[in-house]
This record gives structure tokens, C-alpha cells and sequence, in this order.
């Protein structure tokens, strides 16, 4: 064979090689721009804004930008001995331009955050450095109180230095800086957020588990069922997932209240005394009962749909090889189920451990979730920076467990409905 | 489901017992919904049966709270609902066009980065929505657009296009691509294969992933919370603050009509669902 009818071309004359190459090409940015409007609007709107949130949550760049040529100077200093005259003129300059622009408050609330005092001695240094005289500036301000002449408070200053902080994410977890630079743990008492993360888990690991417990017989009678029946029945569990998530909460709040219906039944039938009626709402009675119900939909749907697919004829050529229906069922049945089992407390999960409106409502003071400290900062104390860190721990966990799940079942056995 | 004769006595018992467990289930699945329905009747101010209304005595109840819904002095609901269906159409519209249209690319067997892409776009629906709300919020307040209209329905876009997306690639995944190219073969140009081949056929896709957009934008509470101000209030919105008030009657007679309305929805789902299996059965 010869060289040149190795080579194929089209009528173009173009080799097939190349060509077959460029339509290839075509058909990738064909398809790309297709998708890109979406992609693009969604990085812009919503990929970028959760960066924006990892910026917040580490932001320190305050204090940083207000005493620039102190933490220039203090740069050089090795933080053990009171700093050196230079340090001293440097925040004296910093300081003088702060006040100048009717800053200086701010810095003191800064300040007092990493150290407690750092109040009363700005106030005092404010009114003193009016008459500093140019020169020795150590000297004077030693002079104005004597904590200015404590290392410990330069020390503090110092830790102010860098822009960004994890600040944030320890305060999440109800750890803290000391001063010598150790992370430690708050009081016992005031370890808030420990709490509140170790019930997140706990609500959404039980909600989950009553969903699988619950879900799964229904599941199984509705994929056996013969069509007409199974098709009545669904309309059970897709009518509460259509519903309003706010109307079924409440309907709950109606239903778990003292004088609602389910304690006017226990009183009816003698379970209860009537001026014993069990308090079902704002505890985490009320948020089990409720979230069980409002997720139980998302744990039936995948659970049906895999089950669905498993031929019936299965179960009964296991029993006819001698296994009784125990058997059967849990070596033949229920592996073929795992992958929906899978899905189906992935969904419940993840959805519970995001959750905010029910707990809020029918949760009370010891039903509420992360969820709604998030919210709680965002709206009430506005600590922005703080909601973003505990927002993005939130995440990492969410993503965390689909990268266990990913693993251990595959992604691509999600479906919905 | 009726259990063969012989049947032994002990496998009969399994089977009753698991028959009442799974009814059970249905009744606590379904039960809590019929509650509000009588209740929303209630004559009196109560959200309890009154004994008037165990006696089913017709003077316990009235339609008093559906006239508080429609004519009730300082009334949020009709400004509220006005307000989220307008919001939610906006959102469906432009939850589909931009959904179905990057479906296309994804079905697509040129398309590169397919699975990067694809946990992109369906990243609003798996992230916790407090956070989708905290980052959607940054991005609003950023752009000016918190406190409008035009911030909430980009926001529900964000969270409808992933039900599009997926619901639009399912349908395409029992596609057949060769009757498109017979329409190019036969001289037809992209949109016109689209417009009159593509779209009827994956139409109940579509429309399917569209009513989960509306549905999302409808009772979508916790985004809404952040971004709303006192005009753009939406149905959730209300009875969010109602339900942390006050329990009025009131509300259980707007959740009436949500359910209804939920209802409804359901149905078109249903019957488009099956008729999307039927047309892909027949592409096969």
C-alpha cells in the first residue's frame, strides 16, 4: 500500500482525519453553549456568593486596616519584651488618624473582643494625646494609664495583625484563642453550639431511622400491590409531598397541641387525665413527629422505585430452594433494596439536617437546629461573618456525606420519584 | 391482597400484622392533612373541635374564616398571594428556559465535563437551603436587588432550575436522536427540529419539571425570608409570621385552599407522568 491511500479524504479534500476532528470540536462548543447560560447565571448568583461566605466567615481585615504603620512597625518585634519606641510612634500616628475620623470607637470594640480593658485606657489615650508633645512617645503613653505599659496589651494588639482569622469557626465549635495561642475549649456551661451541632445529628440520624423503619413495609406494598390499588395508595404519600411544607407543619401544630386533637384521643380513650394532657409541642416530640412525617415522602419514593424493579419471581425461587420467607427476604430482597435504602436516607439526612422552618415552629427551645442559629445571626445579631462560618461547617459536613455515599453506593442512584 | 388457602396460621398473622403497619403508616402520612379541612369550617376561634362541631351541628360551622381570608380588614393575603403567584410564574418561566435548554447540552453525547457541570447545576437543590439563603442573600444585597421582586424571582430560579434539569435529562435519556437527524436530513434547520420534533416529545418532561419549580417557588419560606420586605410578602411568608403569632382560623382556611391547590398539581403531575412513559414506551 502506498502512502497517499492511507490517508482518507472528503470531498473537500480535506483528510476524514481532520475533518471528523473539527465536527467533533463543533458539536462540544455546540453543546457547551447550550449549557452556559445557566452555568453562568448560576456560578454569578450563587457559586460565587458561597465563595463571598468563606471570605466573610475569615474576614479580620478590620483592625488590620486601621492600624497599618503600627503592624508595619511591629513586624520587627518579638513580642516578649514591651515593644520599642518605634512601635509606639507608629500607633501613635495610626491613632491620631483615627480620631481624626471619629474611628477610634470602633477600634476599642475591636480591641476589647480579643482583650477586655482595651475600653477605658483608648478612651483615656484619646483625651491625653491631644497635648503629646512631638517626640518619646513611649514615654507618654505609658504615662496615660499603666495597662499601656503591660506587654500583655501589645501582645493583643499583635494577635489583630493578620486579615484573616479562624476565629469564627472555633467560636462555632466553643473553642477560643488564649493568649498564649493555645485553642481551648469555653466553660462547660457555655458550650452552646456543641450542643446544638451533636442535636442536629441526633434529629436527623432518628428522623431518618423512623423514615427507613416506616417507609419501608409501605414501599414494599405498594411495588407488590397490582396497579389499581398501589396507584390509589400512592396518591397518600404524593399528596403530602405536593403539600405545602408550611401547611403540614400546621397541621401538626393543630394535632400535637394540649387542647388539639391527638391529646383530646388520649384523654377519650382514658390513656391520659385530662388535667394531664402531655406537652407533644415546642420539644423535640413535636420536631421527631413532625419531620418524620414531612420527609417520610422523600425516603418512600427512591425505596418504591428500586423496589419497584425487583422481579417477584426472585423471592419465590429463593423459597422454593428451601429458605423460608425470613431467609428469602434478607438474603434475596432486601440486598437488591440497599441502593434505594441508600438514597433514600441520603435524601432524609441531608434534608434534616439542613432543616429550619418546622423546628422553629413546633421545636421550641430544645427542638431548634444549627439551621436556626444560622438564621438567628443572619437576622437578629447580624453577625454576618459568624452565620457564614457555621453556614460553610454546615456544608462541609453536607458534602462530607456525599463523598462517603459517592463511595460506598454511587451518586448516579438518586432518583426522584 | 388475599392470601392463598393454605396458608399457614402463623404466616396468615405476619401478614394481617403487616397489613395494619403499613395502614398505619398511611394514616399518619395522610391523616394530618384532613384535620385542617373540617377545622377551617369552625364556627368559633378555636383550632380545636368544638363539641358543636362533634355533634355536627350545621350552626358550628361557618364559612366565617374564608370571608376573613378574601374581605378581612387589613388583610395580607390577597397582596401576598397576588404577589407569589406573580413571583412563581416569573420563576417557572425562567427556571425552564434556562433548565431545559442546559438539559440539552447535558443529554448531549459531545458535551465535555459533563459530570462537573451537572453537580453544578443541580448544587441548589443538594445544598441545605439555609445556606443557598445566606449565599443568595450576600449576592442581593450586593447586586441592590434584596427587598424586590426581581431578587426573589432570580433567587427562586436558582432553586427550580435543578428539578428542570433533571426531570428534563430523564426524559431525554430515552430519546431517540436519529429522528432528529431525519428532520436535519430532510433540510429542517436546528430550531425548527426543536420547535416541532424535540419539544412535543420531551414536552410532559417539561412541564413535569416546571410544575417542581412552581411548587418550589410557591412555598419557598426560607430564601424568602431573607430577601423579603414588607411589599413583596408571598402566602409562605404569611403563614410563617401567622403560625409564630397567632393561630388564627384564618390560616388553616388559606392552607384549605393550598391543599387544593397542591391537589391539583398533583394530578397534572400524575397523568403527565404517564403519559411521558407511554410516549418514551413507544420510542422504544
Amino acid at each position: 500500500m502506498s502512502s497517499e491511500t492511507k490517508q482518507i479524504l472528503t470531498t473537500d479534500g480535506i483528510p476524514l482525519e481532520v475533518s471528523l476532528k473539527k465536527a467533533e470540536r463543533r458539536n462540544k462548543i455546540k453543546a457547551f453553549l447550550l449549557v452556559a447560560p445557566l452555568l453562568l447565571f448560576l456560578i454569578i448568583t450563587y457559586v460565587f456568593p458561597i465563595g463571598d461566605m468563606l471570605l466573610r466567615s475569615v474576614d479580620d481585615k478590620m483592625v488590620t486596616e486601621m492600624l497599618p504603620k503600627t503592624f508595619k512597625a511591629m513586624e520587627k518585634w518579638d513580642g516578649k519584651e514591651l515593644p520599642e519606641e518605634e512601635v509606639f510612634e507608629a500607633f501613635y500616628l495610626d491613632f491620631r488618624q483615627l480620631v481624626d475620623e471619629k474611628r477610634e470607637g470602633k477600634l476599642s470594640t475591636q480591641l476589647n473582643y480579643t482583650k477586655n480593658g482595651f475600653k477605658s485606657i483608648i478612651k483615656k489615650l484619646r483625651r491625653k494625646s491631644k497635648n503629646f508633645e512631638e517626640g518619646n512617645y513611649k514615654e507618654q503613653i505609658m504615662a496615660v494609664h499603666k495597662r499601656w505599659a503591660d506587654v500583655e496589651y501589645w501582645k493583643a494588639i499583635k494577635r489583630r495583625a493578620p486579615a484573616i482569622t479562624g476565629q469564627k469557626y472555633l467560636k462555632g465549635m466553643d473553642m477560643y484563642k488564649n493568649e498564649s495561642g493555645e485553642i481551648v475549649s469555653v466553660e462547660e456551661d457555655r458550650r452552646i453550639h456543641r450542643i446544638l451541632w451533636l442535636r442536629t445529628l441526633e434529629i436527623a440520624f432518628f428522623v431518618t431511622l423512623f423514615c427507613f423503619l416506616m417507609a419501608y413495609p409501605i414501599a414494599h406494598l405498594l411495588a407488590t400491590l397490582p396497579m389499581k390499588y398501589s396507584n390509589l395508595l400512592m396518591i397518600c404519600v404524593l399528596l403530602p409531598f405536593w403539600t405545602s411544607l408550611l401547611v403540614r407543619t400546621a397541621s401538626w401544630m393543630i394535632l400535637l397541641q394540649q387542647q388539639g386533637v391527638v391529646n383530646d384521643f388520649f384523654v377519650g380513650i382514658g390513656l391520659v387525665a385530662d388535667d394531664a394532657r402531655p406537652e407533644m409541642m415546642y420539644n423535640k416530640t413535636g420536631t421527631y413527629v413532625a419531620m418524620t412525617q414531612i420527609l417520610l415522602p422523600f425516603m418512600v419514593l427512591p425505596l418504591y422505585s428500586v423496589m419497584k424493579t425487583i422481579s417477584p419471581s426472585l423471592m419465590r425461587a429463593g423459597k422454593s430452594l428451601g429458605g423460608t420467607p425470613i431467609v428469602a427476604f434478607w438474603k434475596v430482597y432486601f440486598p437488591l433494596t440497599i441502593p434505594g435504602i441508600g438514597a433514600g436516607c441520603l435524601l432524609c439526612f441531608i434534608l434534616a439536617i439542613g432543616y429550619y422552618i418546622t423546628p422553629a415552629l413546633v421545636g421550641g427551645a430544645s427542638g431548634t437546629l444549627i439551621s436556626n442559629q444560622i438564621a438567628f445571626h443572619m437576622k437578629s445579631t447580624l453577625d454576618w461573618s459568624f452565620a457564614s462560618a457555621m453556614g460553610l461547617m454546615l456544608l462541609s459536613g453536607v458534602l462530607a456525606i456525599y463523598w462517603v455515599y459517592n463511595k460506598l453506593v454511587g451518586i448516579d442512584n438518586i432518583k426522584l420519584g | 391482597m388475599a392470601l392463598p388457602k393454605h396458608t399457614e396460621l402463623h404466616y396468615r398473622i405476619w401478614h394481617y400484622f403487616y397489613l395494619t403497619i403499613c395502614g398505619a403508616v398511611f394514616f399518619f402520612l395522610i391523616a394530618p392533612l384532613f384535620v385542617i379541612f373540617p377545622l377551617s369550617f369552625n364556627a368559633e376561634e378555636f383550632l380545636s373541635f368544638s363539641d358543636g362541631m362533634k355533634r355536627l351541628d350545621p350552626d358550628a360551622f361557618s364559612l366565617r374564616w374564608y370571608k376573613d381570608m378574601i374581605y378581612g380588614t387589613k388583610n395580607p393575603w390577597g397582596l401576598a398571594a397576588k404577589n407569589s403567584f406573580i413571583i412563581a410564574i416569573f420563576a417557572t418561566i425562567g427556571s425552564v428556559l434556562l433548565g431545559t435548554v442546559a438539559a440539552l447540552g447535558l443529554s448531549s453525547r459531545h458535551m465535555p465535563y459533563k459530570g462537573i457541570i451537572m453537580a453544578v447545576l443541580i448544587s441548589p437543590m443538594i445544598v441545605p437551603l439555609i445556606i443557598s439563603g445566606v449565599a443568595i442573600f450576600f449576592f442581593m444585597a450586593k447586586a441592590g436587588l434584596a427587598a424586590t421582586h426581581t431578587g426573589i424571582v432570580l433567587a427562586h430560579i436558582i432553586l427550580g432550575t435543578p428539578f428542570v434539569v433533571i426531570t428534563v435529562t430523564a426524559t431525554l435519556s430515552g430519546f431517540d436522536h436519529s429522528v432528529t437527524r431525519a428532520a436535519a436530513s430532510l433540510g429542517s434547520n436546528p430550531v425548527n427540529t426543536f420547535m416541532k420534533i424535540t419539544l412535543p416529545l420531551i414536552l410532559p418532561g417539561v412541564i413535569s419539571g416546571g410544575l417542581f419549580a412552581f411548587v418550589t417557588s410557591f412555598d419557598e419560606v426560607v430564601v424568602v425570608l431573607f430577601l423579603a420586605g414588607l411589599e413583596n410578602t408571598t402566602i409562605p411568608i404569611q403563614m410563617w409570621t401567622g403560625l409564630r403569632e397567632q393561630l388564627s382560623p384564618t390560616i388553616l382556611a388559606v392552607a384549605t385552599c393550598l391543599i387544593i391547590l397542591s391537589t391539583l398539581i398533583l394530578v397534572t403531575a400524575e397523568l403527565l407522568r404517564r403519559r411521558s412513559e407511554r410516549l418514551r414506551g413507544i420510542n422504544r
